[in-house]
């Protein structure tokens, strides 16, 4: 009775529900993580730099340098996530060599591949993902993802796309739920996703993977927000760090997503937490500048 | 009987599933007064660092230790190191409430979590008799026990990964993860005085 098993579906989903009601946040040096993991972060995302600054500094962005993620990966003791572009499967075999607790294969970076994801089955480290709809989601489950995030629009301070994303995957799931058996094939057809995960879907009742919300949450009302529409947690990007005082506003956002029904503690913990990051309202960005249309 | 589960951060939820399922009613645990009515409480996965320093923001430390002192808690993974008297290496919020030793993430990181099948005599009825298989995710693992702790499970090399003492219970992994209500029902017949 020794035999072990790795790498198993059952693990990488696993570990995803063990981050339900948490907040992961974005950090670019060890002691931001260290401040990240002190305000109660279930875990952190290790990059060069935040979205909001990917967004300022234009150009092609890619994988981080191995040697922050590395650093990050000492300076703490929960889990580690560090992006990889669309479809380089390479650097998602380099962050699998490093060691990190799970990849997300994100459109903040520049994609690689026009066409396809890459193939998560291969890998025997977690992946997760962004979606904007249902069929986007099931479709990077099918290539293997073990989480799923909504997109929202990265490095705005905006929340109206994550609320948009998350009121399109949920409405949909509850729209696929109420559908008799012999409509599921058409409904597969229609959001372009695999049958067998639409079928699974509507005997769930959700998401057959943990779903987070991201992009654009800046407040401890907008994680409560997120929680109250049904997402399962919150991934904090350029909100904390781009923010006056970054210790007392994540360790805000952690208690408002745990307490995300109580508008009184909501309250309590929103009080005096400084500027938050001054943000881009979405409707006003060209259309060039949107993130979240890149994935496919 | 009514079941509370600390729904602090982690996999609260699955918890509750299974104790629906076996028609155990159950309650979320947030808050202190949310601890006024239940029987016992269970301390679901998630990260022990998140949970601790939500109990502490909340004032929950002290009303959970004084519930473990008198009545049954089951901690599963993080919640196994949040009731442990001392975890190796690390300093943490812990209730300090169980004479056992853990050690975070024993085992390495998510490459390394895995499943396997144990052979756990405690949990087995009548009807089931088969290995429990156990899910063990950045799994913390238990060092030390005291003279009073029951070691329940073991790896095949002989470390500990599930223990009781008393009305106590620690497991390194996951039984909520699982289709199998074996370590549930044993949680509630501990939780009956029936074991």
């Amino acid at each position: 009775m020794d035999d072990q098993t790795v790498g198993t579906v059952g693990l990488k989903r696993g570990l995803a529900q063990m981050l339900k009601g948490g907040v992961i946040m974005d950090v670019v040096t060890p002691e931001q993580a260290r401040i990240a993991e002190q305000a109660g972060a279930c875990a952190v995302m290790a990059l060069e730099r935040v979205p909001a600054d990917i967004r300022v500094d234009g150009g092609v962005a890619r994988m981080s340098d191995p040697d922050i993620i590395y650093k990050i990966m000492d300076a703490v003791t929960i889990p580690v996530m560090a992006k990889c572009r669309i479809g380089h499967f390479v650097e998602a075999q380099i962050l699998e060599a490093i060691g990190v607790d799970y990849v997300d294969e994100s459109e903040v970076l520049t994609p690689a591949d026009q066409h396809h994801h890459v193939n998560k089955h291969d890998f025997k480290i977690p992946f997760v993902c962004g979606c904007r709809n249902l069929g986007e989601a099931l479709r990077r489950i099918g290539e293997g993802a073990a989480m799923i995030r909504t997109k929202g629009e990265a490095g705005t301070g905006d929340v109206v796309e994550a609320v948009y994303h998350a009121r399109t995957v949920l409405g949909e799931i509850r729209r696929l739920v109420g559908l008799p058996d012999e409509e599921l094939m058409a409904f597969s057809k229609e959001i372009g996703a695999p049958y067998e995960l639409v079928k699974e879907t509507k005997e769930l009742g959700r998401m057959p993977v943990v779903n987070f919300a991201a992009g654009g949450i800046a407040t401890p009302a907008d994680a409560a927000l997120m929680m109250q529409l049904g997402v399962d947690g919150v991934f904090v990007g350029s909100g904390i760090f781009k923010s006056g005082d970054p210790e007392r506003r994540a360790k805000a956002i952690v208690e408002a997503t745990t307490h995300f029904r109580d508008p009184r503690i909501i309250a309590e913990v929103s009080r005096n937490l400084g500027e938050p990051m001054v943000g881009r309202s979405v409707s006003s960005m060209p259309e060039s500048e949107h993130l979240a249309v890149r994935g496919w | 009987m009514t079941i509370g589960v600390l729904a602090l951060q982690g996999d609260f939820a699955e918890h509750i599933q299974i104790l629906a399922h076996v028609g155990v009613r159950a309650v979320e645990v947030r808050l202190p007064r949310d601890m006024a009515n239940i029987d016992a409480l269970i301390i679901p996965g998630g990260e022990s660092t998140t949970i601790g320093k939500l109990s502490v923001a909340f004032g929950l430390m002290a009303p959970l230790c004084q519930f473990a002192s008198e009545k049954p808690v089951w901690g599963t993974c993080a919640g196994a190191i949040f009731l442990a008297k001392e975890s190796t290496g690390h300093d943490q919020p812990m209730l300090q409430v169980m004479d056992i030793v853990v050690q975070r993430n024993a085992f390495g990181r998510q490459v390394d979590s895995f499943e396997t099948d144990l052979d756990i005599p405690a949990v087995k009825t009548p009807e089931n008799q088969h290995p429990v298989h156990a899910v063990f995710i950045r799994a913390p693992l238990i060092e030390r026990v005291g003279k009073d702790v029951e070691v329940l499970a073991s790896l095949p090399d002989g470390r500990i990964v599930a223990a009781r003492q008393g009305h106590l219970l620690a497991t390194s992994f996951h039984p909520e993860l699982t289709g199998d209500d074996r370590f549930h029902r044993y949680f509630i017949r501990m939780a009956a005085g029936l074991t």
